[in-house]
């Protein structure tokens, strides 16, 4: 064969070649997360979950915290405190506002203003309710099941309980260090 | 025997070989270019969404927390994006009768779930898990730009396979502390010594070959 054919069959071969290469790679028949699926009525490739179904929650670890009694199941400590905290930034703030007074930037929108969280009322409450609150929803609060998990309702009540005795503790349980602290900052005033 | 070619046919020929040779490797330069652009690859450029949804209003001006929202991004590969409900957990009572929500409405009455355009969205063909960015300290600015600053959405960066490799290979740039994930342009990002110490016990470098994102 010459050389000038066997170039021209290459050619060839380079075009049909790079004639295959389209992006089918880019869009898989797999579906990715939310992605539309005109399979099912609803057109969501993510199924509902059936009535029933207990949650893994977290992946691999023991199941979520739950109790019959009405007392925090878990062990209040300082990491559960800083959890409870970060999760009522997130998802209590909105309305109850950052120290629990219920003048959150949603109810300033418009949203109906929930009680304080340091009403006598609420104080005397055990902690099942505000897990009860935050699982099913109370009047105009929807439920939180879905955006928090199990264990994060409790570390939030704990923190709720925290919340309120920071405004009911009395300068006698401190220490003698804290206690001058203390003094130190309302002098400064 | 008189010439066949004239002498400048030796200059032409110099000319024309070196010039199809530079010509060959502009047109390359150039796709190159543009493939990598901004331009092309849609950076900056808002996608029509079935709601007008301003990430500026809910992040600045209401102080949203990102993870109100997107539920998953923390230890999911997929960030999340909102279920109707969670709209509704405000919109219920808040503009509760705006025309602009009316899709947000139907959809919460019917089931059938908002059609939500990708504004980010990688090739199948790659994995991106956004828990371990997470947990590992890379800011969700580092990567989707200043979102609380976006009446509308758009990408922040190309996606480009170099896009993730620059940070990779300078992690120091990048990674930050877990306390400062989701923080805004309000409070950039400030690295420490024991943050750098942190960066090089993630062996962030190391995950620069194929298979740590093409699996």
């Amino acid at each position: 064969m010459s050389r000038f054919r066997l170039a021209l069959w290459f050619g060839a071969v380079a075009v049909v070649a790079t004639g295959g290469c389209h992006s089918d790679m880019y869009d898989q028949p797999k579906v990715e997360p939310l992605e539309a699926n005109e399979f099912f009525d609803d057109g969501r490739s993510a199924r509902p979950l059936l009535t029933g179904v207990v949650p893994r929650d977290p992946v691999g670890a023991k199941p979520a915290a739950s109790a019959t009694g009405t007392a925090n199941p878990l062990p209040v400590n300082q990491a559960l405190l800083a959890r409870g905290m970060q999760r009522y930034m997130i998802y209590c703030t909105p309305c109850h506002g950052r120290i629990g007074d219920g003048d959150g930037m949603i109810v300033r929108r418009g949203f109906r203003q929930p009680p304080t969280l340091h009403s006598d009322r609420l104080r005397g409450l055990p902690d099942r309710h505000f897990y009860d609150v935050m699982t099913e929803g109370f009047g105009v609060m929807p439920s939180y099941r879905k955006q928090i998990s199990s264990d994060d309702r409790w570390a939030i009540t704990a923190y709720i309980r925290a919340l309120q005795l920071s405004r009911h503790a009395s300068p006698e349980v401190l220490t003698a260090e804290e206690r001058s602290k203390l003094d130190a900052t309302e002098a400064a005033r | 025997m008189a010439q066949i070619f004239h002498p400048l046919t030796n200059v032409v020929s110099r000319a024309t070989i070196f010039g199809a040779l530079l010509m060959a490797a502009g047109a390359l330069w150039l796709i190159y270019m543009i493939t990598t652009s901004d331009y092309a690859n849609q950076v900056s450029v808002v996608r029509a969404q079935p709601v007008d949804f301003s990430h500026e209003h809910h992040v600045s001006g209401l102080g949203l927390d990102c993870r109100y929202c997107h539920l998953s991004v923390e230890n999911s590969a997929f960030a999340g994006v909102p279920a109707t409900e969670i709209c509704m957990n405000c919109h219920s009572q808040i503009w509760s009768d705006s025309p602009k929500l009316a899709p947000v409405r139907e959809s919460f009455r019917t089931g059938m779930p908002l059609k939500w355009t990708r504004v980010n969205d990688l090739p199948d063909f790659v994995h991106f898990h956004h828990g371990i960015h997470i947990q590992k300290g890379i800011q969700c600015r580092t990567c989707h730009g200043d979102m609380e600053k976006m009446p509308l959405t758009w990408k922040a960066g190309t996606l480009h396979m170099r896009w993730c490799l620059d940070c990779h290979r300078s992690p120091e740039d990048h990674v930050g502390p877990r306390s400062a994930v989701f923080a805004n342009s309000a409070n950039p990002l400030v690295s420490t010594a024991e943050d750098f110490a942190e960066i090089e016990k993630y062996q962030v470098r190391k995950q620069t070959n194929c298979s740590a994102c093409h699996y």
